[in-house]
């Protein structure tokens, strides 16, 4: 494996230079500077630890999804400011900036799309987006795109990678986890399949509503995922927090998931789990 | 907290004044300078509580001697028998609840419940529920269900626990299952926010038919102080937070996420448990009188609809 870089005797680490030229990125868990060339071929997971970096809603699409065959839905959906929300910047303000760094108008991006050749409704969050934070546009395209997978009689594929319920919504932004919820009632009366993919991360509403509610639920490896954050945990409980606790391994050891599944392994995963659904029922549902 | 609140003390000690001229020259002796603090007791009370700011109402809303769901089980229900336990795990003693008569009716009822005092509130986790907590509602309200009977919920809690066993465990697993399940159990659903309604916590047994809200009692998406650490790194910005999230009941109405403001007596809950319970039951007997008619398909439809609609967004042609 001599292709990512190695600290050996006499050879020069990446100067800042190189590193804002974005030949080398810095792995935000190992924290080793990594040649972003082999990042990038390994589907933006670190050669060195193997951490998959966190990745744009398009990206995650492309990485997903057959070619070609993404069609977004509700693209215009964008927020207001119904409780006219100041701190120390205006609300409207920060969603302006939000657009204007992801090239996305909310947090989420959803569609139809094909993966393996079958069809479904997808949703996928972007992280970049205050947070990949929960309000009223993001509850209502989720459920849309639930009640979309309804009428299709198609199943529902939702990627989560958010810090939970947007604070500058405030009432409303935690409705949407009862909405979505609800919505997904109705998708479970229907005897429609749902799998819920945990990314790095998947805190407070969002876990605490659709995001824990799959048929199936997969993660990411070394993902956060959990209802409190671990910085208030840690004050709450006052001693530091054991080794790798609300980590995707840690949910699975504890039977909060189904699989965790290394990102190149994610689209034939998907493939067989909604093969599976697709399959012809063995006997009718009562 | 201290039981006498920084904004009521010019109240509380006018109060004071007049017990003690009562006291200490009779009825009949001081009728005179009586009436006329009285008068100003009245004009003060009409300002202080008139326009109360949304961090006062939290106070009000957490205030130690408020009655919480054990007291207003007692004095709103009748043959009460409290159920215990997840049948999984443990029983959460931060969530109560079990069988019980309103006006004659069976009903199922659950609340948070906390303490009064220290030794209490350590056994109550400060209503603060673990997933038992969430489980143990759960399997009362599927046991309303299995049996046609109404579900009343009372809401008071600063939150879901932050702690290590509640995430070992599966807390958001819990909250997000209550949520679907609730949206769709066939028989009716009340929700009462009685004090705090916090975040996923509260909401877990909150999806409901109808949601309402005693006057000062205040219900969010992060608590006060959990907003203010995250915006300005300082928890002690928490009223101005409290402002900015629009946290009180008249506030909710105004964004259309509750059916109903139940009055409370001059002062808060806590000044008169009885008048409160009256004002309650008054709201819970309309309420159950107008869903009691529903078949379970439309009570089902109709706190579908209710949530469906919730969200204020732009939607350009
Ligand atoms: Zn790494």
């Amino acid at each position: 494996m001599a292709w990512f870089w190695k600290k050996k005797e006499g050879e020069e680490r990446p100067t800042k230079v190189q590193i804002a030229e974005g030949l080398w990125v810095k792995c935000d868990s190992c924290k080793e500077i990594v040649y972003r060339a082999e990042v990038d071929r390994a589907g933006r997971v670190c050669p060195r630890c193997r951490y998959p970096f966190r990745i744009s809603a398009r990206e995650r699409i492309a990485s997903l999804v057959d070619e070609g065959s993404f069609e977004e839905r509700d693209a215009r959906l964008t927020a207001r400011d119904p409780l006219e929300f100041k701190d120390t910047k205006k609300y409207t303000d920060r969603v302006k900036a939000a657009k204007k760094a992801t090239g996305l108008e909310e947090a989420v991006l959803s569609g139809t799309a094909r993966i393996g050749g079958h069809p479904l409704v997808l949703a996928a969050f972007e992280f970049g987006f205050m947070g990949g934070s929960m309000a009223s546009v993001v509850g209502e395209k989720l459920t849309r795109a639930i009640e979309l997978a309804i009428q299709k009689r198609i199943p529902l594929v939702i990627v989560s990678a958010s810090g939970g319920a947007r604070m500058q919504e405030g009432i409303l932004s935690l409705m949407q986890m009862a909405k979505t919820a609800a919505a997904l009632h109705r998708l479970a009366e229907e005897r429609l399949p749902y799998i819920s993919l945990l990314t790095d991360p998947t805190t407070g509403g969002v876990t605490a509503s659709f995001a824990m509610l799959g048929d199936v639920i997969m993660a990411e490896p070394r993902a956060l995922i959990g209802f409190a954050g671990p910085r208030v945990i840690a004050e709450t409980i006052r001693q530091p927090l054991p080794e790798g606790f609300q980590r995707s391994e840690f949910l699975l050891q504890h039977g909060q998931l189904d699989l965790v599944v290394e990102r190149r392994e994610l689209r034939e995963t998907l493939r067989r789990v909604l093969a599976f659904f697709a399959g012809p029922p063995s006997q009718p549902a009562p | 907290m201290p039981d006498e609140l920084e904004f009521e003390k010019p109240i509380l000690e006018l109060e004071n004044r007049i017990a003690e001229i009562r006291a200490a020259e009779g009825e009949a002796a001081s009728r005179d300078a009586i009436g006329k603090l009285e008068e100003r007791l009245r004009r003060l009370q009409q300002k202080v509580y008139g326009s109360l700011t949304a961090w006062q109402r939290a106070q009000l809303a957490r205030h130690p001697k408020r009655p919480h769901a054990l007291d207003l089980f007692r004095l709103l229900l009748t043959d009460f028998v409290e159920l215990h336990g997840d049948r999984v795990f443990g029983d959460d003693m931060a969530i109560v609840g079990g069988l019980a008569g309103f006006e004659g009716e069976p009903v199922v009822v659950v609340g948070h419940q906390k303490g009064r005092d220290t030794r209490e509130n350590i056994a109550r986790n400060f209503g603060m529920p673990h997933p038992e907590g969430y489980r143990k509602a759960l399997r009362l309200m599927q046991l309303a269900e299995k049996f046609g009977k109404p579900v009343i919920t009372f809401i008071d809690t600063p939150g879901a626990y932050p702690g290590l066993g509640a995430e070992e465990r599966g807390q958001a697993e819990a909250i997000a299952r209550n949520l679907r399940e609730m949206a769709g159990l066939r028989t009716p659903i009340i929700s009462v926010v009685t004090g705090e309604g916090g975040s996923g916590g509260a909401l877990a047994i909150g999806v409901a038919n109808r949601v309402l809200m005693l006057e000062h009692a205040i219900y969010s998406v992060i608590s006060p102080e959990g907003c203010a650490a995250i915006l300005w790194g300082d928890a002690s910005k928490a009223p101005e937070a409290a402002r900015l999230m629009r946290t009180t009941a008249p506030d909710l109405q105004r964004l259309g996420i509750i059916d109903g403001v139940v009055p409370e007596p001059v002062g808060g809950a806590h000044r008169n448990w009885e008048e409160a319970a009256g004002n309650l039951r008054t709201a819970l007997r309309e309420h159950l009188r107008q869903l009691r008619p529903r078949s379970p398909g439309e009570l089902v439809q109709d706190r579908y609809e209710k949530f469906r609609r919730i969200g204020v967004f732009d939607e350009p042609a």
